[in-house]
């Protein structure tokens, strides 16, 4: 964990692997993080959508822990988005207004589900998993379809109500709340993620992502590292889920759908896989450009958006920050 | 009953056309294409077109949506499938699903979002009354078809000079190279096939299944579970489990509406679990 990996040669830094994580924040991350603040100041009339960018950062790290480190392909992974949105919006409609405690009775119980749904994900090739992924997704969205009574069906669950946050801070119309408690709860769940990805356990997901057959021979369980990633990363989405049920005071039933684990996958490669902030910066492009083209018009939206994801996997790997890292490394080697 | 059992078959059977191209591209060339559907759409598109714009006989109109999913089909294989071969299953999930945007979008700019409406021709329709049980006409065309179908694809697997080379590249692409057969022309060829039958399979099921340009979404997962859980390498597979699916999925949805697709969703879950190589895999 300390000094030795921060200093790396030129032709290092251009592979990633010769990189050790270490727990420090670079200048970069801390500029990053910047970035949300300042919107919050400079742009007052986008916070509505900046939360909801946040919301959604959230989500697509969780799917990056999973896919990006792991090398799990899901098509379910709305499932436990929208378990943890249920769960906080049920809470809220049946008498329990608390938004803290909500957040985290939907990360538990998104974790209990991601925790059976990840036996039968562990077992299995690439193809089952990305079946039983979706198979899965889609019973849920059946369920809460038929579940009427419950759910609201596909009127969605309105009459979310939730109190201030901790006693003093009330949701206000304007998005002032909502944005800040988004950003918080995603600050604060990001630090935990980022510091179970460097830990020792983030680096054997790693191991098992690069090369499945050989973990084993060094003693590493592979079936319960990804058991405990996939239950992690649904407990991680549960949040979220709730955080948008909470934000909006709305739980549709697109939270579930299939569409919305396609567009998290789309925002994760198109910001780049296995780095965390590729999620985060998918995530913000996506919801931004959605924001644009889809008020010219949603057809014309849904075309471009399967053009690049075209163009991404043909001639751009490693997405938008996949394709800064290897100019950053050019531009170092050029200079000696 | 048996008129249901009768109504699961011929559903069944349409699947089978529809999803045995998947079979071969997803099966045996181990591509992960979720845009096949999309095919399927286009040719459904076709012979929709060609009868109500240009007044086609529909039974003229399916070669036609055979043949124009055939022909896009290897134009793509060319131009795009090829290079994903060799790339990993993400790339290629990804790389699909854009496709299927791609092509949602367009065909809902052309033909806007609505159920496309079609006649079948009069001597398809209504009912034929044999030993006390009603049987749609269409019904028995689909069936009699699709079964026309597949023996003649069992027969080009299995006896022909081109199913031969098509067994070889699959096995060891190498080795088939090596022995002089073109691999890449091998594998276009049969691609086209199978986006062909995909084709052919939406014009046969517009009375079925509907047709507008969520198609390919809606669908995909029917697709993916006849070739999953029939595993691959062979014709009799995913038969079976389409014929296994239409029947469960439309004796679920007549016994027990209220749960909808839920009974397909599960039986698909129980089945992945119980065989991870499918009913028939090759794999063991």
């Amino acid at each position: 964990m300390t000094a030795p990996a921060t200093r790396v040669g030129a032709s290092e830094a251009a592979t990633t692997v010769g990189r050790l994580p270490d727990g420090r924040w670079s200048a970069l991350e801390i500029a990053f993080w910047v970035i949300p603040v300042a919107c919050f100041f400079l742009l007052p009339n986008y916070r509505v959508l900046g939360s909801q960018v946040l919301i959604t950062a959230l989500f697509a790290v969780s799917l990056d822990l999973i896919l990006g480190y792991a090398g799990i392909v899901s098509l379910g992974h709305a499932a436990f988005f929208g378990i943890g949105a249920y769960t906080a919006g049920l809470l809220a409609v049946h008498g329990w207004h608390e938004p803290l405690s909500g957040l985290a009775a939907a990360a538990v119980v998104a974790g209990i589900a991601g925790y059976a749904v990840s036996f039968l994900v562990v077992r299995g090739g690439d193809l089952t998993r990305l079946m039983v992924t979706l198979g899965i997704g889609l019973m849920l969205w059946e369920a809460a379809n038929k579940a009427h009574s419950i759910t609201g069906g596909v009127d969605g669950l309105s009459g979310v109500t939730i109190d201030p946050i901790l006693g003093l801070f009330r949701f206000d119309i304007g998005g002032r709340t909502a944005y800040l408690y988004a950003l918080v709860v995603v600050f604060v769940v990001f630090v935990v993620i980022r510091r179970v990805v460097n830990s020792p356990f983030g680096l054997s997901l790693r191991g098992v992502r690069e090369g499945g057959k050989r973990m084993p021979a060094i003693g590493a369980p592979v079936p319960r590292r990804l058991r405990t990633i996939f239950t992690f990363a649904a407990a991680v989405a549960g949040i979220a889920g709730a955080l948008l049920a909470q934000t909006t005071q709305f739980v549709g039933i697109d939270t579930l759908g299939f569409p919305r684990s396609a567009e998290l996958m789309i925002m994760l490669v198109m910001g780049g896989t296995g780095r965390l902030y590729g999620g985060l910066v998918g995530a913000a492009i996506f919801m931004i450009a959605q924001d644009y083209l889809s008020g010219i018009d949603p057809v014309y939206w849904q075309f471009w958006i399967g053009f690049f994801l075209i163009v991404i996997v043909l001639f751009a790997h490693g997405g938008i920050l996949g394709g800064l890292d290897a100019l950053r490394a050019r531009l170092r080697g050029r200079k000696p | 009953m048996l008129t249901l059992l009768f109504d699961g078959i011929a559903y069944g059977m349409l699947l089978f056309v529809l999803a045995v191209g998947l079979a071969v591209t997803l099966g045996l060339m181990n591509f992960v294409n979720l845009a096949h559907g999309a095919f399927a759409m286009l040719g459904g598109y076709v012979c929709v077109m060609m009868m109500t714009r240009l007044g086609v006989p529909f039974l003229a109109a399916l070669p036609a949506a055979f043949i124009s999913a055939a022909v896009v089909g290897v134009v793509l294989e060319r131009t795009l499938y090829q290079r994903l071969y060799k790339s990993s299953h993400l790339d290629q999930v990804l790389f699909s699903i854009g496709l299927v945007f791609m092509s949602i979008a367009i065909a809902t700019y052309f033909f806007g979002a609505s159920q496309q409406p079609m006649a079948l021709p009069p001597y398809l329709r209504g009912q034929v009354h044999f030993l006390g049980l009603d049987f749609g006409v269409y019904r028995i065309f689909l069936i009699v078809v699709v079964a026309a179908l597949t023996v003649a694809l069992q027969y080009i697997i299995e006896k022909t000079r081109f199913g031969s080379q098509v067994r070889a590249s699959v096995d060891n692409a190498t080795a088939a190279a090596g022995l002089g057969i073109n691999v890449n022309r091998v594998f276009a060829l049969t691609f086209a096939l199978g986006s062909g039958l995909a084709g052919l399979g939406g014009g046969l099921g517009i009375d079925v299944l509907g047709l507008d340009p969520t198609f390919p979404l809606k669908y995909m997962v029917y697709f993916l579970l006849v070739v999953s859980v029939g595993g691959t390498g062979t014709i009799k597979g995913p038969l079976v489990a389409a014929l296994i699916l239409g029947v469960f999925d439309v004796a679920g949805k007549y016994y027990l509406p209220q749960i909808g697709g839920f009974v397909i969703y599960a039986l698909m879950v129980v089945l992945l679990i119980l065989f991870p190589a499918g009913l028939y895999g090759r794999r063991t």
